[in-house]
């Protein structure tokens, strides 16, 4: 019985690495075809990559729209649950559900309704426009992070940080902040990985200009599929891989 | 009172932020859903004189009111671009066949001078019907269930609201096929994930980071590299039939890719982290001293399983089952790349509408269906369970 458990736990763990890791090694491969054994190993695709005129502006696309989007929902998110935590106000629960909103709305909705509104704005097919559509998106996750490393922090310190003479805004840089740092770093995070993968709101809200990562591989996902597109997912894994170290780090402190 | 006050100024700008740019418009594009504007901006001085008409002879006043619109969107259209008329004629479309066309060639005959209830007759024999004319006044606005019920393929007849006809059917069954995916991807999530997740909860200490890593790993990769992993792996040249050809077991490469099949699989394969992490979470709050006690008391493993264990994760199960089958139920990716025509659901359909045939009013009521199936399963969830466990892990 336990034996047929685990034989069967360990099948569906391999349901869940192996199609991943199994295309990876094709990035590598001298040929061009999507099977294996491999004609021998390359980086052609690799150069492919980097030498092509769109692969690294989606990278640096990306990159720029998921620090910004990240920033700026730091910027409003952590005050945000920093007055939820302080005080309960009236309405607090249809608050938090507007903040939170964003998290529980499909993409395809949020991005029709984006593109109607931000069009009328001006910010369709724009960097900004696609940075705050992130930013929407991410700020949930900076709220409720920074939330949970609150609640770890004792109160009194401000007041006691407060009877010594300090100001409200000195007690909270000096006292509270290097406190909820990990909150507000894993938050960022999350912020920065839900940007990275977002692809349905680039889709529609992002014109030629705001191509990232993962909208260029929609598009190079047709019948033919070049290689090229499997070097560009293995550098979305080794990111990918990078995010979830660093917060695996920051959960631990 | 300061105290709460300087809280909710803290609050305020990503809450202000949040309402205008977030809920605003997507509130503003649900609105467009019953909204019937686009006639009322093209023909205002049309909608008044059918005011009072009783639907026999068109009265002469309407004609020239008509001729005085048409003439004044088509110079507006001209020097803004905003395509008025062609938005009014694809909404008379619906009621009235044919008008697509009509509108803006019936305006290019009274921009040149003459008389215009003829220029107007002579523009097209729809003119002559007074059922053209009813038309436009029932798509006057401002309010309409034309969209709404469109996306349950009915609409208004003379008899009442009635289905359209057989071969106009589409969205009832795309609504249905939303619901059937997102329910097997949901059980099939259940039947893969809970195993796993009780063998992570019981595994050796040093085994089960490890096990959690294998989770996570695909949880932090991004859904399209997953979905394109998918469609590598089951290409009609793909890894997976390149390995069965190989091994002699089939003839011919399977069709494996653009089908339900692909659909299920790579959606299975996305959505199980959100169904094993809660279950994780659930199990491991379980007092390991509960089940120790059920066996002592001569239950056996099934037993102490199915009246101590199970009953005890259920939230884990509930909170994985809502997580996995609301995100299913709005997925657009991984159907539009590994599914064929009869396997896109709600998602492709209001994208389609809002891109390709900028229809929006569509496109918000398709959205209002899925938003609704969404608050109807959270609402309910929150009924039954209680929201102290969605975070998952």
């Amino acid at each position: 019985m336990r034996v047929l458990l685990w034989a069967f736990g360990l099948a569906v763990l391999l349901f869940l690495l192996l199609p991943v890791l199994a295309i990876l090694p094709l990035s590598f491969s001298a040929g061009g075809f999507l099977h294996y054994p491999l004609p021998g190993f390359s980086l052609r695709w690799y150069r492919d990559f980097l030498a092509s005129d769109f692969w690294l502006p989606a990278l640096g696309n990306s990159l720029v729209v998921g620090l910004g989007a990240s920033a700026l929902a730091v910027a409003f998110g952590t005050p945000a649950a920093f007055g939820l935590w302080r005080a309960r106000l009236p309405f607090q629960g249809a608050i938090l559900a507007v903040l939170l909103a964003p998290l529980a709305v499909p993409g395809i909705v949020v991005a029709v309704a984006l593109l109607l509104a931000f069009g009328r704005w001006g910010l369709a097919n724009s960097h900004a426009g696609l940075i705050l559509a992130h930013a929407m998106l991410g700020v949930p996750f900076v709220v409720v992070s920074v939330l949970a490393s609150l609640a770890q922090f004792d109160p009194l310190l401000l007041r006691a940080a407060a009877s010594c003479g300090a100001t409200p805004l000195h007690a909270f840089r000096r006292i509270c902040l290097p406190r909820i740092a990990p909150g507000i770093a894993a938050g960022a995070l999350f912020a920065f990985a839900t940007s990275l993968d977002e692809v349905v709101v680039a889709l529609f809200l992002g014109g030629p200009g705001q191509r990232t990562l993962p909208r260029q591989m929609f598009a190079g996902l047709g019948d033919q599929i070049s290689l090229t597109v499997l070097a560009a997912a293995c550098v979305m894994v080794a990111l990918s891989v990078l995010l979830l170290a660093l917060g695996t780090r920051l959960r631990r402190r | 009172m300061p105290r709460r006050l300087g809280a909710f100024l803290l609050v305020a700008p990503l809450l202000a932020g949040l309402l205008l740019g977030f809920l605003g418009p997507i509130a503003g594009f649900l609105l467009r859903a019953v909204r019937d504007v686009e006639v009322a901006a093209a023909l205002p001085a049309t909608l008044r004189s059918l005011r009072d008409w009783d639907g026999g002879t068109v009265p002469d006043e309407a004609f020239a009111a008509l001729a005085t619109d048409l003439r004044a969107a088509r110079l507006r259209d001209r020097a803004t671009g905003a395509g008025i008329l062609a938005r009014a004629g694809a909404r008379l479309n619906h009621a009235a066949p044919g008008l697509r066309s009509l509108l803006p060639a019936t305006a290019r005959r009274v921009a040149e001078p003459g008389e215009d209830r003829a220029r107007i007759l002579a523009a097209g024999a729809a003119w002559s019907s007074p059922a053209t004319w009813a038309a436009i006044r029932a798509a006057g606005g401002p309010l309409t269930d034309l969209h709404l019920l469109a996306a349950f393929d009915l609409r208004r007849g003379v008899a009442g609201i009635e289905a359209v006809p057989a071969e106009a059917r589409l969205y009832r069954q795309v609504v249905l096929r939303t619901v059937a995916i997102g329910a097997s991807v949901t059980l099939a999530c259940l039947l893969l994930g809970y195993p796993l997740a009780w063998l992570i909860a019981t595994a050796p200490p040093r085994a089960a980071p490890w096990m959690l890593g294998a989770v996570l790993l695909p949880f932090w990769t991004s859904l399209v590299v997953r979905s394109a992993a998918w469609m590598v792996l089951l290409q009609r040249e793909g890894v997976v039939n390149a390995t069965l050809l190989r091994a002699g077991l089939v003839e011919a490469p399977l069709p494996l890719l653009f089908n339900r099949f692909a659909v299920l699989v790579a959606m299975v394969h996305i959505l199980l982290p959100f169904m094993v992490l809660p279950i994780l979470a659930a199990l491991r709050e379980i007092d390991p001293r509960l089940p120790r006690a059920a066996a002592s008391l001569g239950a056996g493993p099934v037993r102490v399983f199915r009246r101590v264990v199970l009953p005890l994760s259920l939230p884990g199960v509930g909170a994985g089952c809502l997580l996995v089958l609301v995100q299913a139920l709005g997925f657009y990716v991984t159907p539009a790349l590994l599914g064929g025509p009869e396997d896109q659901m709600l998602a492709w359909f209001i994208g389609f509408n809002a891109s390709r045939t900028v229809n929006w009013s569509m496109a918000a009521a398709l959205s209002l269906v899925l938003l609704a199936a969404i608050a109807l399963l959270v609402g309910l969830y929150g009924r039954l369970v209680g929201f102290q466990r969605v975070a998952p892990a």
